[in-house]
């Protein structure tokens, strides 16, 4: 019996695509409110994870495991000191670390600008494509600074040419093409010059170490931690998931994301809303047709359904253009590479499905509870 | 409840009242309506036609009495369910149409709540439409009918499902004499030719006076004549 009701309801959802043709306005503006909400999350979470990815890389490039100061609330404030970077370069398991200094500076009409302090032999510098300049060239003189393409472009800068970092001018000593964001966003200056510069002498912010045998992993981590008391060993995975400025950046983007649906929900409620109230008389005709309140409620569950259907499709397609256009605004400094995770897009999906059905739920029962002799009787 | 052979609706001792009990509508009201019969509930505005019509259909349910239609019991859920998908069809005085649906669209709706198959529907639709003259109107939108063909589509509607009892509610009232005397001579031909039970709620006597028998509405109670 169940059974034939539920073919019976699926039946009557035909009535569905022609309810929606039929009030196309109301039905656009409940999809625009879902599509909205879809493009917002899409692009925010793409951005985000986009960022995360693109800091993961930098701290990762060609390592496994980073070393940092224990408990700070972000790595630009981490010490690790000369003396334990060679210590834990000269540890047996390593096969190779890279010291890195994190700052932010500053160039007229440009306010924030990462830069990055490495050493001559990091092996980012190897693997760039170097469009001005020499890798060789990087730190053989003082005063130089080396720039990402991305930067060299919004700073106007050309090969040769001084400019202006904070209160010091530097000259460019090059300019190479980095496949990271940031990277390619931001300047370069060997590590002393950068620990002299940001006031820090004789510390790094991270040390990215590679392995020479991965499962050799927790016995470092153990050996650095009991060694150095004040620092902290991380794979890179246990780092990406336990780093707060990311736990902070990714619950912020899906708390903005949970909003814009929100918002979409309220639409969706509201059109849902005017459509039953407006098809009073019409809904209790159905009724009298001999459509079951299960037929009634699943018909205006699967408008909303549609609805968001459609405002899936739309906003997805929104904000994939968003996302194409992003890396083209100047202003970014190229910041922005997106990435859709799978997961992301099916919590997308989730997400606005699930709007849909709560802003319908009450409609729904509305519409599945009305009596037909009261409602033809309404005007 | 079992019933005299032939009797199709049966009424006994039927009240309903509205707002608590305040506004009592039907008092023991008691009616038995043959298979074929066409039969007019006349009487005045707010007499007590329309009620005793949607208590019939299963639209509403009687405070006290007992009622069998084609052998439901309209105080039943289920059984009201499939009066109204099967065993009834309404007319009422305004067409009650779906407005900027077609006239196919609009038939083929009882047929969508009994899930009768696309193909047997259209069928339905093509043959129901012929019956009453207006298959030459099934794309047009309900807006681009006249006020008998509207009506018309509405009986059509009533007949999608093949019930056997067809209750009309002043199905002429909104019409002009000559329309709605030509919708009346269509609600006795299906009662002629398809042996289709009528009850017919009219104020008009010429109409009740035109069926096979009439009984007279009057507060609520039923005069036979």
């Amino acid at each position: 019996m169940r059974a034939r009701n539920d073919v019976e309801a699926m039946r009557s959802l035909s009535l569905v695509f022609t309810n929606l043709r039929r009030h196309k306005l109301r039905a656009s503006i409940g999809v625009a409110g879902i599509a909205f909400g879809v493009a917002a999350m899409l692009t925010i979470l793409a951005i985000v994870n986009g960022a995360i990815g693109m800091f993961e890389h930098i701290l990762v490039t060609d390592s496994e495991y980073l070393v940092f100061e224990k408990n700070v609330s972000d790595l630009f404030f981490s010490s690790v000191r000369d003396e334990d970077v060679v210590a834990v370069k000269t540890r047996p398991e390593v096969a190779a670390a890279h010291a890195m200094l994190f700052g932010i500076v500053s160039s007229p009409g440009y306010p924030v600008i990462t830069c990055f302090g490495i050493a001559a032999d990091d092996p980012r510098l190897e693997k760039a494509e170097w469009r001005a300049g020499r890798r060789e060239d990087f730190g053989a003189r003082s005063g130089e600074i080396f720039l990402g393409e991305r930067a060299a472009e919004f700073l106007h800068a050309k090969p040769g040419e001084t400019i202006a970092i904070g209160p010091t001018t530097f000259r460019v000593g090059g300019i190479f093409k980095a496949a990271n964001g940031f990277e390619d966003g931001g300047v370069f200056l060997p590590l002393v010059e950068a620990q002299a510069y940001f006031h820090r002498p004789g510390v790094a912010s991270v040390v990215a170490v590679k392995l020479r045998d991965r499962s050799e992993g927790a016995a470092f981590k153990r050996a650095v931690e009991a060694e150095h008391p004040t620092l902290v060993a991380l794979e890179d995975r246990e780092f990406s998931q336990s780093y707060n400025s990311f736990r902070i950046l990714r619950a912020t983007s899906w708390a903005v994301g949970v909003c814009a649906f929100l918002l979409g929900g309220l639409g969706v409620a509201n059109t849902m809303l005017m459509s039953v109230f407006g098809r009073i008389r019409e809904l209790a005709v159905l009724r009298v047709c001999g459509f079951s309140e299960r037929q009634l409620g699943a018909l205006i569950l699967g408008e909303a359904v549609a609805i968001a259907a459609a405002g899936l499709v739309l906003g997805t397609a929104l904000g994939a253009a968003v996302l194409a256009l992003l890396p083209h605004v100047p202003q970014l400094q190229g910041y922005v590479q997106a990435q859709v995770h799978p997961g992301v897009a099916l919590g997308i999906v989730g997400m606005a499905l699930l709007t849909a059905v709560a802003g319908a739920i009450y409609p729904a029962r509305f519409a599945s509870r009305i009596q037909p002799v009261e409602a033809l009787r309404y005007e | 409840m079992s019933e005299p052979y032939g009797i199709l609706v049966s009424a006994r001792r039927v009240s309903k009242s509205y707002d608590g009990g305040r506004v009592p509508v039907l008092r023991d009201v008691s009616l038995a309506v043959r298979a074929g019969e066409m039969l007019a509930l006349w009487g005045a505005s707010g007499s007590g036609k329309s009620t005793l019509l949607h208590l019939l259909g299963g639209l509403d349910i009687p405070d006290t009495g007992e009622l069998s239609v084609a052998g439901f019991d309209p105080r039943r859920e289920r059984d009201r369910l499939e009066l109204r998908r099967r065993q009834v069809g309404f007319v009422f005085q305004l067409h009650n149409l779906i407005p900027d649906l077609t006239i196919a669209e609009n038939l083929s709706v009882p047929a969508l709540a009994v899930n009768c198959g696309a193909a047997a529907t259209r069928a339905r639709v093509r043959e129901v439409a012929e019956q009453l003259g207006i298959a030459h109107r099934l794309g047009h939108r309900v807006q681009d009918l006249s006020g008998g063909e509207r009506q018309r589509t509405a009986i059509g509607r009533a007949l999608m499902n093949s019930p056997r009892i067809v209750l009309a509610d002043e199905p002429t009232g909104s019409l002009d004499e000559r329309t709605g005397e030509t919708v009346f001579a269509l609600l006795r031909t299906l009662v002629e030719q398809d042996g289709i039970t009528l009850i017919l709620a009219t104020h008009e006597r010429r109409f009740a006076e035109a069926c096979h028998r009439w009984v007279h509405v009057r507060d609520g109670r039923l005069t036979e004549t």
